[in-house]
């Protein structure tokens, strides 16, 4: 058993290396610029799917207003550059702002879960898309506001798309490594206790509250941290950002990813990216693409592309191997990998 | 249904025609071997994709007229879909420039995607002729690499107003335009121009542009003599239709996107009378325009109007500043400088030439909505020629006011 | 002061539509738990058929009601479908519902661009309502009028079909408690594709009747959806009285805050939500929170 546990680990962590090196040679292998600027988006696309995930996944809380929090720390970065402040300043007070709202926003949602908790989070994200779009004289309205330049942290500028692919993989992979961290801690074990047995975690003496409010928290900093690298990669923010259908894609990434696993988030990020900036330019009806795709993702794989391949590779390899305890050892472990 | 052109089939009619063109004109091909790629930023999905399915039929159709060559080189044609999102706008005119790697960008439709792209147009030095507003990109903060050969938002809206004042002796106008960019400036042109003239705008409303029922603005129109308004996309027709129902009977002036051409076929009682100013009128009985529309209506089954004669008519451009550039589109300063000397005579709009910022100028007509044997018709009345977008003001002075704006001109107590 | 009574009148017919839309929303949300992003989608579906007919697109040309009706039943059938084979896998699973209904909102949008083209479609109000009552010096059109007339008839109809009929009692045990109605032989599964349909149809006559004052375009699903979502919530999931009220009150704000709170317009519509989503989670009237 132990055996097979390490030789799992094993082959993991050369998925893992091949994967790495895969995205840190990207610009090598990439047949032009384009694709790398694809690829930039992907990732922060990607911290986006992870933060609302956070909530989604691991805490059973859906959540319909997170573009409200992504577009406002977007808006606040090139609020803040109009008024003449620099990068690091526009930044840090994003950053503020982002996690500030989600504050907010907890504060008021979690007093309910399921569906009470999506609406809530839909009547804020609608509220501050109702502001950043009507609210002229401070937003700008549908011109939008734009942004000239990019930081250029140790000298390094972003302005470059390759170097700017960098810095977004450097965040995508510390966010991904907290997210891990944050999984496998125990608050991370408490969080999913919250989601599963809420009522139990109550009785055990659990600040179930609190924990999901901190939950909250971190999943608010990943996406105010997705929302700069957005408004620096796109040089330009308007309420369109800020929408519900910005709020319905987002969440599409994680549910058909997989909600709940890690992997899930960064595969559901890539297809939404992938079909809206390629495919859309080879097929003109690639919206309706994309729907079916949802909807085939529910018949197929109900639990999302990541966790569903899983199964169905189980599924395959179930007739070779005869031992079907391993298969319940290796399931058991991807569910929560 | 025939309008659907996509990509992949394009191509492969352009590789057929440039086939059949080489055999007619073997020889000014051999120095510029290469492909000229042109690329296209439309909407084809989302509320805007009216406009926006016209602007790639209006390319389609110059290209087909010269069988998919410009001078001696053969056209790649490469069409984006933005979705009408800033964010689109900027990912599609990546792909443009920095996949398929076009020599010119064609589009985009809407002001608030120009400005979300502009920066990156002049920083990739790719020349850009476009028919959305934002008039700064032509004035104050001007692009070296843009060309806007329909007209600025405000362009039309001046004549209009002359026209509203001088003629229609229209004493005092409310107006009702979206609440972005592109209304903003026409209504401030509109305004200047008319209070100039004696007239005076007593109300500006500025509904957003997802307005279900125009009701609650409708309702605000009053102690006034006439209406201008400034909509576009399907919004024109939706506001009509209110403004009728609320028993309102005001002479109502707008200007190319309000009154376009291609919203006859769809338009009801409600827009009898109604007056547009409009860089592109239908009924111009010159030759071009006449190819034009037998050319529209026998591909697509519809009539052309200002966003496909716009697009038509930027690729006119290309094409003859492409000759002017004696073919070669590597450097694209001198290809952009040679678009704006281009002057032609022969377009589906008339006279048209460049001013030293890349705008046009060219003529403008005054339409009203009237119906002959059972059909809605733009009846041109009158004729501005050779207008810039500075209308009759000097260019310093001009310049020298805040760009137009939601607060500028202020409405006057 | 005519301002006011204009706003007044248009605020109570824009509540109208609001409620042929939003009660088939509340009974689909109040009794099957299914948070339908669709409904937007049916509701400009139901336009464009319900249009083309008029228009005569479909190689048949119909008076307006015969299309409103034949709007409807289409409507009707494909949500139908919708419930029996998608939706029906899904019990429960409101991740996979969101995720569903959405796609399925994106397919119709696009469908729609693809089969009627980005042109705005008008349709021509019904012959003999295109006139005007005159009250003082206001004008009122008529159509608008028979809005209102049209909502309260569709309410009474609802409330006799809910309040009176066996089906209605079904539906309403079903909304309270569906634990329960299963246990004393309520086939819950049939009663689904009945709420469903009727929903549907709903949403598609609510379509084809605002037609004539909101006309058809791409992207009108998307204008309606977020309204219907606020009637819902409002007014209570499940309540007929709440979903009444609800769109009568949403009318007002709706067209007082574009004529005097532009900037804040939608700060003031959403307020309300989030409100009534904090005080009183189960909305005014309803019974409980799904």
């Amino acid at each position: 058993m132990t055996a097979m546990l390490t030789a799992n680990n094993g082959t993991r962590l050369a998925v893992l290396g091949l994967a790495l090196l895969a995205l840190v040679t990207l610009p090598l292998w990439m047949p032009g610029i384009y694709y790398v600027n694809v690829g930039s988006q992907i990732l922060f696309y990607a911290v986006f799917a992870l933060g609302l995930n956070v909530l989604v996944g691991y805490a059973g809380l859906v959540s319909l207003g997170h573009a409200g929090l992504f577009g406002i720390s977007a808006y606040a970065t090139g609020y803040m550059l109009q008024l003449g402040a620099g990068h690091s300043v526009a930044i840090v007070v994003a950053l503020i702002v982002g996690v500030a709202s989600m504050a907010v926003f907890a504060l008021l949602s979690l007093r309910s879960s399921g569906i009470g908790f999506i609406m809530i989070t839909l009547a804020l994200g609608e509220i501050l898309w109702g502001l950043a779009y009507r609210w002229i004289s401070l937003t700008g309205g549908d011109n939008g506001i734009s942004v000239r330049g990019r930081p250029a942290p140790f000298g390094y500028s972003l302005t470059d798309p390759v170097h700017f692919y960098y810095a977004a993989l450097a965040v995508f992979i510390v966010a991904v490594v907290m997210v891990a961290i944050f999984v496998r801690s125990p608050f991370g074990a408490s969080l999913m206790g919250t989601r599963d047995q809420p009522r139990r975690m109550n009785a055990l003496g659990y600040h179930v509250w609190m924990i999901r409010f901190y939950a909250c928290l971190f999943s608010g900093l990943l996406t105010a941290v997705s929302g700069i690298l957005f408004v620096y990669y796109t040089n330009f923010i308007s309420p369109q950002t800020l929408a519900l259908t910005s709020s319905a894609e987002v969440l599409l990434m994680v549910i058909s990813g997989g909600p709940g696993t890690l992997l899930g988030p960064i595969v559901g990020a890539a297809l939404v990216v992938v079909i809206k900036t390629v495919v859309s330019g080879f097929i003109e009806r690639w919206n309706f693409l994309l729907g079916a795709i949802f909807v085939a993702i529910v018949i197929l794989v109900p639990e999302g592309i990541v966790p569903g391949t899983v199964r169905l590779w189980q599924l395959i390899t179930r007739k070779r191997v005869s031992a079907p305890a391993a298969n319940a050892e290796a399931a058991s472990s991807e569910a929560a990998p | 249904m025939s309008r659907k052109v996509t990509r992949r089939r394009f191509m492969a009619a352009t590789a057929a025609g440039a086939a059949l063109a080489t055999f007619k004109f073997p020889s000014p091909a051999i120095a510029q071997a290469a492909p000229f790629k042109l690329g296209l930023l439309t909407v084809k999905t989302g509320p805007l994709a009216q406009g926006g399915i016209q602007m790639e039929q209006g390319v389609l159709t110059y290209l087909k007229e010269k069988n998919n060559m410009f001078g001696g080189r053969k056209v790649e044609f490469f069409s984006a879909d933005t979705g009408g999102s800033p964010a689109g706008t900027k990912t599609k005119v990546q792909e443009l420039i920095e996949r398929d790697k076009v020599d010119t960008v064609l589009g985009p439709l809407a002001a608030f995607e120009l400005l979300a792209i502009t920066d990156y147009i002049a920083e990739h030095k790719t020349p850009m002729l476009s028919l959305a507003g934002a008039e700064d990109i032509t004035q104050r903060r001007p692009n070296p690499y843009f060309l806007r050969p329909s007209a600025t938002s405000a362009q039309a809206m001046h004549p209009m107003a002359d026209f509203a004042a001088k003629e229609l002796k229209l004493k005092r106008v409310v107006t009702v335009s979206e609440d972005f960019a592109f209304g903003h400036e026409q209504m401030g042109g509109f305004q200047e121009t008319f209070e100039g003239a004696g007239g005076k705008v007593v109300n500006k409303i500025w509904p957003p542009l997802v307005t279900p029922d125009y009701t609650p603005f409708v309702a605000q129109i009053a102690d006034c003599d006439g209406v201008c308004q400034g909509f576009a996309g399907s919004n024109p027709l939706r506001f009509m239709k209110t403004y009728a129902a609320a028993g309102l009977k005001f002479p109502v002036v707008t200007g190319e996107t309000g009154g376009d051409d291609a919203l006859l076929r769809i338009m009801g009682d409600e827009f009898l009378g109604m007056y547009s100013c409009c860089p592109y009128t239908l009924d111009l009985a010159n030759d071009s325009n006449k190819r034009f529309v037998a050319a529209m209506q026998k591909d697509f089954s519809v009539d052309p109007g200002f966003y496909a004669a716009g697009l038509y008519v930027a690729t006119q451009v290309v094409d003859e500043g492409l000759k002017l550039a004696g073919g070669k589109s590597d450097d694209h300063e001198a290809l952009t400088k040679a678009m704006r000397s281009v002057k032609l005579k022969d377009t589906p709009r008339g006279d048209l030439s460049f001013d030293h910022f890349g705008n046009v100028v060219g003529d403008f007509f005054i339409r009203r909505v009237e119906k002959a044997n059972g059909k809605y018709i733009n009846k041109t009345l009158k004729t501005y020629k050779n207008v810039s977008q500075f209308w009759t003001y000097d260019e310093k002075t001009f310049l020298s006011r805040p760009v137009y704006s939601r607060n500028y001109p202020p409405v006057k107590s | 002061m005519n301002f006011w009574l204009v706003l007044t009148v248009n605020s109570v017919t824009f509540g109208g539509l609001l409620f042929l839309l939003a009660s088939g929303f509340s009974l689909i949300f109040g009794l099957m738990r299914i948070p339908n992003l669709t409904h937007g989608s049916l509701f400009m579906l139901g336009a464009y058929v319900g249009g083309s007919a008029v228009v005569g697109l479909l190689g048949f040309k119909l008076n307006f009601w015969l299309a409103a009706v034949l709007a409807t039943l289409t409507v009707a059938a494909l949500g139908a479908l919708v419930e029996r084979f998608l939706l029906r896998q899904l019990p429960g699973d409101q991740l996979a519902q969101v995720l569903v209904t959405l796609g399925i909102s994106f397919m119709a949008a696009d469908f729609c661009l693809m089969v009627w083209g980005g042109d705005p479609m008008s349709v021509a109000t019904p012959d003999g309502l295109g006139g005007f009552a005159r009250v003082g010096t206001a004008v009122f059109p008529l159509y608008r009028l028979a809005i209102i007339a049209i909502a309260i008839v569709v309410a009474i109809a609802l409330w006799l079909l809910l309040d009176r009929t066996r089906l209605g009692a079904m539906i309403r045990a079903g909304v309270d408690d569906p634990d329960m109605a299963r246990v004393v032989g309520i086939r819950v599964s049939q009663l689904f594709t009945i709420v469903f349909a009727l929903g549907a149809g709903l949403a598609a006559f609510a379509g084809i009747i605002g037609g004539p004052i909101l006309s058809v375009y791409p992207g009108l699903d998307q204008d309606m959806l977020p309204l219907a979502l606020l009637v819902v919530i409002i007014g209570g999931a499940g309540s007929l009285l709440g979903s009444f009220v609800g769109s009568i009150l949403v009318g007002f704000i709706y067209n007082f805050g574009q004529a005097l709170l532009p900037e804040l317009a939608y700060f003031v519509l959403f307020l309300p939500m989030l409100l009534v989503l904090l005080l009183r989670p189960q909305g005014l009237f309803g019974r409980h929170m799904p």
